[in-house]
């Protein structure tokens, strides 16, 4: 049984322009212990889906699926405290801003021994205990000093750091980062790919990756979805998407990076609509 | 053309100073470091750097936004120092910028034509009709339509507005344009797109490019001369391929190893790594 | 690049009419978010009904509203024992037509609304651009002052106007208006100052815009969403300290059948001839719940659109 399993899923958002279809029929599954990373550009309905999957999407998305799982249990016809129960514990997520994503009001420690109450029995002393361990276990540097600080005293990449310390809090069985390091610079980017890349091999969660990074996908994943406007172009693991793209929009993308430019100028995306047709 | 230096800049210097109050002594921040180089005409020098490291800043003091502290600009013959002379309306029709964020950097409530229009307007006597007419060549010239002139910036996409950021900036025809990140905020396909728009431009136009990235790859695929800048200071500074080839400094290096690979042989090697390690 | 006009060129009628569709797009995207709030649309209705009638005064007002009945002294609404369908919402101690009083009143209290809008709209625009643009010590001494009106009651600080500006309608409006400037300051100047760094303000100044420009063509139009929405605001609290002042025996002088006024006038009557006072207090709630309601319908529709774009 595969740790997450959607089916055909739909979301429609209500726009003033009518409605907007977000994701039309697509299919996502992730094992325990994969990598599995969701590309696409802006448009493309990369996110969405796992927000829907979330519940974090707002009251005008309209959301269908023929089936949406988690171990076996339908997070379709669960009620919002039972999804609350299963959200932050056995998925939890990751977002692009860490800096944002935090409280700017309480210190690291404190939201980390938040999240542990909320989701697990320890109480006391053991709460300090558990953060200062989950703090060391994504690479804080200074734990013990670091845990009284700010989120604003600390740099965009120590932000991530806890924000991923807060997402492995409760080791939930799938993670879903949503461009974890877009905000980041090169150099942090490497840390916190190889810190998110060990963690999973470490804990054997699912890992989804979401991201517009090509680059990113060929780091980190083992089996890649290459979405646009709403709808799967291709599934492939990580190797064969990158020697032997089927698709002709994937084609696109991999010429269109810069790093794999032959001629004079870049083939763009356009170019290959024309003769793909997609 | 070698030999005919358009930019020249000598040991810059830029120091933010904060004013002592009651509860905090003055301090003052170098943010650009005795930076000294030299662009030719018709070429691009790649500034590389991560946040903090003063490239912005240098972008500044290069498009008269910020004065320098100390050290000397010189755009084609002309010295530049705002601070001591003011700006000239010669002086702007020499240096224009484009921005990141290409969502940020369009007045939300002015039409496409007036965007295009305001260089004209504020530095040059030209009549209405002759600039409205430049201004739909400029349209045609970076890729838009026509019927494009009067709508407002949010009916465009991302790519389509840096194309009219390019377009607002080489209206006056500069010799040095200044581009400050200019792909980073867009994605993967239509990235390809401004690059080769900006490689086009130049061809036609005879335009310097100071580019300033974090992106090696972009880098690598458009620059002539690369220098990289870290706490504020030239750590590396040569052709591209001296750069790229054999790089100097340590931190050059580190850059080069954490930037993302996203070829075959990368994937398989670190794949391999992985089988190895299960 | 030769100056040779490009072929589209000619066809400028067709550009023309492009632009004016994208201005239509907006205003349609702006009606839209603005009919989603069922409230603003309630209260849009009702406002441009009492624009309408007090427009048309003289004509859908049943009696002059000076005139005084001399047999009709206090007669009840015309659904009570003794009330005549002559006198819809009855008469007043002087035997004056309510309804008509009222008729005439919103024509009053509109015209106080727009006046005391326009006044400290526009005066606290100019001073809130000039705070947030030029920061430094004209932005404390401007902000300080501000601060200092702020700290008295509005009310207090308008009676205080009042008192030595003399009593009157104008008067009434001139103290109004320097009591609610400072929050159109305070707007203006917080809008100014989170737009004044922003990259299209940076573009322009590189473009070579001065100040003047900067600040009036390029920052402004920006900050006019919350503007618009205190503006609304504002109209109803001039109406409402309007009416307090009128009730004080501070604004509009009797005979004037101005809402607060009326309710002044009427105050000796509230135990004996209910309809005297109920009326025209349910006229200034009515008018300013509407008014409210429709500055909230403006503040869903302008404000994501600041957020998109």
């Amino acid at each position: 049984m595969s740790l997450l399993e959607i089916r055909n899923l739909k979301v429609e958002f209500d726009t003033a322009k009518g409605p907007f279809k977000a994701l039309d029929g697509v299919d996502y599954t992730v094992d325990a212990g994969e990598v599995l990373a969701i590309v696409g550009e802006s448009g493309s309905g990369k996110s969405v889906a796992m927000l829907a999957t979330m519940g974090l999407l707002p009251d005008s998305a309209t959301i269908a699926a023929d089936k949406m799982e988690f171990e076996g249990l339908d997070l379709q016809t669960l009620s919002a405290r039972d999804r609350r129960r299963v959200i932050g514990k056995d998925i939890s997520m990751i977002f692009q801003e860490p800096i944002a994503s935090l409280n700017p009001c309480f210190t690291v420690g404190f939201q980390l021994g938040e999240t542990l109450k909320a989701h697990t029995d320890l109480r006391g002393k053991k709460v300090k205990t558990r953060v200062l361990e989950l703090m060391h276990a994504v690479g804080l540097p200074d734990p013990e000093g670091r845990f009284n600080a700010f989120p604003h005293q600390m740099s965009g990449g120590q932000c991530q750091r806890v924000m991923i310390a807060m997402a492995i809090a409760c080791s939930p069985k799938l993670l879903i980062a949503d461009e974890p390091t877009t905000a980041l610079d090169v150099t942090i980017q490497k840390q916190i790919l190889d810190l998110l890349v060990q963690l999973q091999r470490d804990s054997g969660m699912g890992l989804i990756m979401i991201t517009h990074d090509m680059g990113v996908v060929a780091e980190t994943a083992d089996r890649v979805i290459v979405q646009y406007k709403g709808r799967k172009m291709e599934e492939a693991d990580v190797l064969s998407l990158f020697e032997r793209p089927q698709n002709p929009y994937t084609k696109a993308l991999l010429s269109a990076l810069p790093e794999n430019a032959t001629g004079d100028r870049l083939p763009t995306v356009s170019d290959f609509a024309e003769a793909g047709g997609f | 053309m070698s030999g005919d230096t358009i930019l020249k800049v000598r040991d810059l210097y830029r120091v933010y100073e904060t004013k002592a109050t009651m509860f905090r002594k003055a301090k003052s921040l170098t943010a650009v470091k005795g930076v000294s180089f030299d662009v030719e005409r018709g070429t691009t020098l790649a500034v590389v750097g991560e946040s903090g490291c003063g490239k912005s800043t240098l972008a500044r003091m290069l498009t008269m936004i910020d004065a320098q502290s100390s050290g000397s600009i010189e755009v084609d013959g002309l010295p530049i120092n705002i601070a001591k002379t003011g700006i000239s309306k010669e002086m702007r029709q020499r240096v224009q910028i484009v921005f990141q964020n290409p969502y940020g950097s369009l007045n939300p409530r002015q039409k496409i034509g007036d965007v295009l229009e305001e260089p004209l307007l504020l530095n040059t006597d030209m009549p209405a009709v002759e600039r409205r007419d430049l201004a739909l060549q400029m349209l045609q010239k970076v890729g838009l339509q026509p019927e494009h002139y009067g709508r407002y910036p949010h009916m465009f996409s991302g790519g389509q507005r840096q194309r009219i950021a390019i377009a607002r900036a080489i209206m006056l025809k500069p010799k040095l344009l200044v581009l400050d990140e200019p792909v980073s905020a867009l994605d993967l396909s239509v990235q390809a797109q401004i690059l080769n728009l900006l490689k086009d431009l130049q061809d036609e136009m005879g335009l310097t490019y100071v580019f300033i990235s974090h992106d090696l790859s972009v880098v690598r695929y458009l620059s002539d001369k690369v220098m990289v800048m870290y706490f504020g200071e030239v750590v590396e500074y040569g052709t591209r391929d001296e750069v790229f080839n054999a790089p100097q400094h340590d931190y050059t290096k580190k850059l080069f190893a954490a930037t993302p690979q996203a070829d075959v042989a990368s994937i398989r090697k670190r794949l391999a790594l992985k089988a190895d390690a299960a | 690049m030769k100056n040779q006009p490009p072929a589209v060129s000619a066809d400028l009628t067709q550009l023309e009419k492009e632009s004016r569709s994208a201005t239509k797009a907006q205003l349609a995207e702006f009606w839209y978010y603005f009919s989603q709030n069922k409230g603003a649309v309630v209260g849009l209705v009702i406002f441009s009904a009492l624009v309408v009638v007090a427009a048309l005064a003289p004509w859908v007002a049943p009696h002059d509203p000076g005139f005084q009945f001399r047999e009709n002294f206090l007669t009840p609404p015309f659904w009570e024992d003794g009330g005549t369908t002559s006198f819809l919402l009855g008469t007043d101690a002087v035997g004056r037509d309510i309804l008509s009083r009222l008729i005439y009143g919103a024509r009053f209290s509109l015209f106080i609304g727009i006046i005391v809008v326009a006044v400290s709209l526009t005066g606290g625009i100019v001073i809130g651009l000039i705070a947030g643009y030029m920061r430094g010590i004209v932005d404390t001494l401007i902000m300080r002052l501000m601060d200092i009106i702020l700290s008295f009651p509005s009310l207090l600080l308008a009676l205080v106007l009042v008192a030595i500006l003399g009593p009157g309608l104008v008067n009434a409006m001139i103290a109004i208006a320097i009591v609610l400037q400072p929050h159109f300051v305070r707007l203006t100047r917080a809008a100014v100052l989170a737009e004044r760094n922003r990259d299209y303000v940076v573009a322009a100044r590189v473009a070579g815009a001065g100040h003047i420009r900067l600040m009036f063509k390029t920052i402004l139009p920006n900050c006019l969403a919350p503007l618009i929405v205190q503006a609304t605001l504002a109209f109803s609290n001039a109406i409402l300290d309007a009416a307090a002042l009128g009730f004080l025996g501070m604004g509009a002088q009797p005979p004037t059948p101005e809402w607060g006024t009326m309710l002044s006038e009427a105050r000796e009557f509230i135990l004996s001839a209910w309809w005297v006072v109920t009326f025209p207090g349910i006229a200034i709630l009515v008018t300013v719940l509407a008014i409210n309601l429709v500055g909230d319908g403006l503040r869903d529709a302008l404000d994501p659109k600041l957020k998109r774009s």
